[in-house]
């Protein structure tokens, strides 16, 4: 499998990176590169096996549904680029 | 005063309850040596006050019963680890100017057992890199150069600038992180000890993200009694962490011992690579005969799916990095890109400009890899083969206590030398195949090559066994006497 600079285009769309035309082409032999290293895998025989999910068994813990902090606002906006009235502040999404 | 910096954490805490010097001058010693080190480009930023203020709260203490573990100890903190008010960037300049509000849990399990900190040491991008190269304030230099040459070299990363501070005596030792040989590699090209526990000792809140089922934070020190100390500071349970591991601290540090008699050390046939320098496979065959004189039995053993352990690592790692770094999108920390109209083009142009080349490298893959109609084909199968690698060594653990392998498949190589992303990817071919495992794995100098450069030897345990890990890297530091220093010329 190889990917074509039009599935590349689409990969930045989908990872939300704005790309020229000339660093899509440079970008698309790289990946092709890196594809077709890890397509090695297909040669081991996985049938029957299931894929890994946790590393170090362990069960998933439950807590209370309960509020555990909270109140910390101002501590959430602090780093935001802007902010405004206690809101995080985005270009304007509605016309 | 200066002479302060070359003694080990062990040394120095003992040195400072008995009352040989005070907090107040190991913390002025290593703050000079770090304001002198500009030239290694190890420091993205000094905080001597930190250091000068846990020092102080130390020397009070002194005198007034239990001293918390590590008090009168400063440390050097790699900038993935949050850290209140002083900025956190994980080397890249999509969270320039980022100064969290709060602590990592790691960092905070530090305070709380009385470190300072020296300041935040320079990384690969979101700890992406093997070299140091791709953070966004340059390269780290190696304190090392080859004999007769002045030319850089790397540190090794991606806790390049944690290896390179260590060597350098500008920290005593420093926190690193581990996705994929992260810890132990630059280890090994420092010539210091790195350990990175078996997944979820060590919390992952507040460490920036990058590969989540993969990450593990460890210390860095030049000897294995001071991993163990920093290591038993660092880790412990925390319910912040869903992978957090609710088990007790053991006493690592208490329990040292280089009396191997009666384990059994397996010698992986699979890590017989092509291409591997002649001085790595001789410190190997070494390596084997000084556990082999601490009462250890070496047997041969075998990890089949060996040399599928970087790809499968490449799909997983870049998938979990799409989704993790998904967050950086200029609105609620960090860069935004101004000048566009619509809040998708903001989105595309804040990626654009903060990210680079390798983390966008990787955010492709990892987004392709993740894409339908490819899901299955790439992660699904590489999470089955990483099945497979996690077997391998469950059965190779029926057979032997510990594993001995070299750590990196080269020397450090010099800045720019490398610079084709797959014989990059080459270098962490010995680390990775533990941390898709998740067992804990250590590196521990062994002696320097023709060039005068160190070389390190690689010790994986089984799950939760980093004492036997702890232990037979002792033996081999008593063995290999391992004094060689780097020449100061920075």
């Amino acid at each position: 499998m190889s990917v074509t600079n039009e599935q590349v285009r689409h990969i930045a769309r989908l990872a939300r990176i704005a790309m020229s035309d000339e660093e899509i082409a440079r970008l698309a032999p790289e990946l092709n590169n890196i594809l077709g290293w890890v397509e090695q895998l297909g040669e081991v025989n996985t049938d029957g096996i299931e894929p890994l999910a946790t590393v170090i068994d362990q069960k998933l813990r439950l807590r209370h549904d309960a509020v555990t902090d909270g109140d910390i606002r101002d501590d959430v906006l602090a780093n935001a680029p802007e902010a405004q009235h206690g809101f995080f502040a985005v270009p304007k999404v509605i016309e | 005063m200066s002479e302060l910096t070359t003694k080990t954490i062990a040394e120095l805490r003992d040195g400072f309850r008995a009352g040989d010097f005070s907090a107040r001058e190991i913390a002025e010693g290593f703050n000079a040596a770090v304001a002198a080190s500009k030239a290694l480009n190890a420091y993205t930023v000094e905080t001597p006050e930190d250091a000068l203020a846990a020092a102080d709260a130390a020397d009070k203490m002194r005198g007034q019963g239990d001293l918390p573990p590590l008090a009168g100890i400063p440390l050097g903190i790699k900038d993935l680890f949050a850290t209140k008010g002083v900025d956190t960037t994980a080397g890249s300049h999509i969270l320039e100017g980022f100064k969290p509000t709060y602590d990592s849990t790691v960092t905070a399990n530090l305070r709380k057992a009385g470190a300072g900190m020296l300041g935040k040491l320079n990384m690969d991008e979101f700890a992406m890199g093997s070299s140091n190269e791709t953070s966004t304030y340059g390269p780290v230099l190696s304190p090392w150069r080859r004999k007769g040459s002045n030319v850089g070299l790397t540190p090794g990363g991606s806790s390049g600038g944690s290896a390179a501070a260590v060597a350098a005596m500008i920290a005593p030792g420093a926190t690193g992180t581990d996705t994929g040989g992260s810890i132990r590699q630059p280890a090994a090209f420092a010539g210091i000890c790195g350990i990175k526990p078996t997944y979820g000792r060590c919390s992952r809140w507040g460490i920036v993200a990058f590969a989540s089922s993969l990450d593990q934070a460890g210390p860095m020190a030049r000897t294995v009694r001071d991993c163990a100390i920093l290591l038993e500071a660092m880790a412990g349970f925390d319910p912040k962490d869903s992978t957090s591991l609710d088990l007790p601290v053991p006493q690592w540090e208490q329990n040292l011992s280089s009396d191997l008699s009666g384990k059994r050390v397996g010698i992986p046939k699979e890590y017989r690579i092509d291409g591997v320098p002649s001085d790595i496979n001789a410190l190997w065959d070494q390596g084997i005969e000084w556990l082999k004189d601490a009462g250890a039995t070496p047997v041969e053993i075998s990890l089949p799916h060996t040399k599928y352990a970087l790809p499968t690592y490449y799909i997983i790692a870049p998938a979990e990095a799409s989704s993790n770094l998904a967050r950086y999108d200029g609105v609620r920390y960090g860069l935004r890109e101004e000048g566009v109209k619509t809040l998708d083009d903001m989105y595309a142009a804040t990626r654009a400009a903060g990210f680079g080349a390798e983390v966008k490298r990787r955010i492709m893959i990892g987004t392709y890899v993740l894409s339908a109609g490819f899901y299955d084909a790439y992660f699904t199968k590489a999470q089955r083969v990483r099945a497979l690698i996690k077997q391998d060594f469950r059965k190779a653990f029926e057979q032997c206590d510990v594993i001995l392998t070299p750590t990196a498949p080269s020397a450090a190589f010099g800045i720019g030398e490398t610079t084709d992303p797959l014989a990059m990817y080459l270098n962490d071919v010995f680390a990775v195949p533990a941390s898709l495992a998740g067992l804990p794995a250590m590196s521990v100098p062994g002696g320097l090559d023709g060039q005068g450069l160190p070389l390190g030897l690689h010790l994986i345990g089984n799950e939760l066994d980093e004492q036997t890990v702890l232990n037979a890297g002792l033996a081999i530091e008593e063995r290999a006497g391992f004094t060689a220093r780097p020449e100061k010329w920075w």
